[in-house]
């Protein structure tokens, strides 16, 4: 019977996305929808990526300068294994999943606050596609996630670097060096390829939470934590899935 | 004109609506009445399209409903304006952005004409000084006089009102009551609205439709109610002592 549910409830998501891409939006009014979004979604998480980054990228440096008490093994590793981390992990999964708290329960809440308040029975009746409506500009802005990323990927090495080097865990040079040590480029493009998708789940498990939502403002509630829980579920199954199919 | 046709319609074991078959005419206030429960509400989504029916056929001036593809059926959906209970005011947005709002996504008019289209209808809903607060900053009566600026602004040929006068103080309700019906003759819209308040049913009900438990039980207009022996519609009615002294007073003339 649970099965059953679970499998109705992915296609009806499947469903929704169909539908998000169906009957479009005057540009003129998507245009402004789209920004709208970008600083609700993206400019507005920076500050908390920016602070989160900096001193996880610190942490993982102190963390392994810790264990790295054998002194045959080089202290320029603390860079390196900083730079795995952040790169591979942290930036990409680590800040989607707190993402998925911050973004996710913004964008529940808000769509479902306008199903509570009969909003977005208003703009059906009107004739305007509200899957389309609300959740297309959400895509759209969350393909600025990867850069997002990229500031999480810097300042968490900056901040391994800042922590190692002032804090007497290794010299900078050391840092440096084991940061640019065997350098893959392709796990630069795995990281943004998983950001990408992570993105996609980021903007549409939460709408479809908050839009299919039913009850009153409990329910919102309710329907924000079921939200950042199956986000959060869905981007680690999907970073598995993700790093055997392109790291494995 | 709006033409329903032996409508049923079923949640689960539930049967709401039992067969209800009406015409809401053109050019009058028609009300739907009855207790809670009764299935007003699932009626008014039904024929707003929200709930699709079990059986049976909505005519919008001959357009079967049921029978619409998709893009007949939105551009049906332009042709409706719709005052919810709760007003349904875009949060995000000011009273001049809401109003506008249909305006923007459905018609290729410029800022300017835009503009002045809802200088004018928030004029004729009295309120004009309301243009850039937002809805959290105006009163419940307010809200809903702008829903109602919002619902006629792309000049409907239907519109729905769900409790319109819900949580209103009597004059305010009166005022929005009066508003509805001049804006119904005026521009001569098939006005369909939910109501539970009787003093809206004196006041503006031209064509009454009561429902009893999904069945329509009883039809007509507020002069007809005065005379009906209906029991259903009169126990109803006249559940206040006031409203009984006003029907014995009418009917010693």
């Amino acid at each position: 019977m649970m099965l059953i549910r679970y499998l109705s409830q992915i296609g009806r998501y499947f469903l929704m996305l169909k539908e998000i891409f169906n009957k479009q939006t005057k540009w003129p009014v998507m245009k402004k929808l789209i920004f709208k979004e970008i600083d609700d979604l993206i400019i507005d998480s920076l500050g908390i990526v920016c602070f989160i980054s900096f001193f996880i990228g610190g942490v993982v440096a102190i963390q392994t300068a810790l264990n790295l008490t054998n002194p045959l093994i080089p202290k320029y590793l603390i860079g390196f294994a900083t730079r795995q981390s952040v790169i591979l992990e942290f930036a990409p999964t680590f800040i989607s999943v707190i993402m998925a708290g911050k973004m996710g329960s913004y964008i529940t809440s808000s769509i479902g606050t306008m199903r509570v308040t009969e909003q977005i029975d208003a703009l059906e009746v009107m004739g305007v596609n509200s899957l389309n409506y609300l959740v297309f500009p959400k895509i759209v802005a969350l393909l600025m996630y990867p850069f997002v990323i990229g500031i999480s990927m810097f300042l968490g090495i900056f901040g391994g670097w800042l922590a190692c080097a002032y804090g007497g865990f290794s010299t900078s040079e050391d840092f440096i060096q084991g940061a640019q040590m065997e350098f893959i480029p392709f796990h630069i493009t795995y990281a943004f390829i998983k950001t990408l998708i992570f993105a996609m789940l980021l903007a549409t498990i939460p709408s479809f939470h908050g839009y299919y939502m039913k009850g009153g403002a409990l329910e919102v509630g309710k329907a924000s934590t079921v939200s950042f829980v199956w986000t959060s579920v869905c981007i680690i199954l999907f970073n598995y899935i993700l790093t055997q199919l392109l790291l494995g | 004109m709006i033409e329903v046709k032996n409508i049923e319609k079923s949640f689960g074991d539930s049967k709401v609506l039992k067969g209800v078959s009406t015409v809401f005419e053109t050019g009058k206030t028609n009300l739907i009445i009855g207790q809670s429960g009764s299935g007003k509400t699932v009626l008014l989504k039904t024929l707003l399209g929200i709930h699709t029916p079990d059986s049976g056929t909505i005519e919008f001036d001959g357009r079967i409903y049921s029978e619409l593809n998709p893009d007949e059926k939105r551009e049906l959906r332009t042709e409706i304006g719709m005052v919810f209970q709760g007003s349904a005011l875009f949060d995000s947005m000011t009273v001049a952005e809401n109003v506008a709002f249909p305006l923007k996504m459905f018609t290729n008019d410029n800022k300017t004409k835009i503009q002045e289209r809802v200088d004018f209808v928030l004029e004729r809903v009295n309120l004009v000084d309301a243009h850039k607060k937002l809805p959290s900053e105006i009163s419940g009566g307010m809200q809903k006089r702008v829903a109602i600026a919002r619902a006629i602004v792309n000049n409907p040929k239907y519109l729905f009102c769900d409790e319109p006068n819900s949580g209103l103080d009597p004059n305010t309700s009166t005022l929005i009551d009066n508003l509805i019906k001049e804006i119904t003759e005026e521009y001569n819209i098939t006005t369909v609205i939910n109501t539970h308040d009787m003093n809206s049913v004196m006041e503006i009900g031209e064509n009454i439709v009561f429902l009893k438990k999904g069945v329509k039980a009883w039809q007509g207009t507020k002069e007809e109610i005065f005379r009906t022996d209906n029991k259903d519609i009169v126990k109803f009615v006249y559940s206040s002592n006031l409203f009984k002294k006003v029907r014995e007073a009418y009917l010693k003339g």
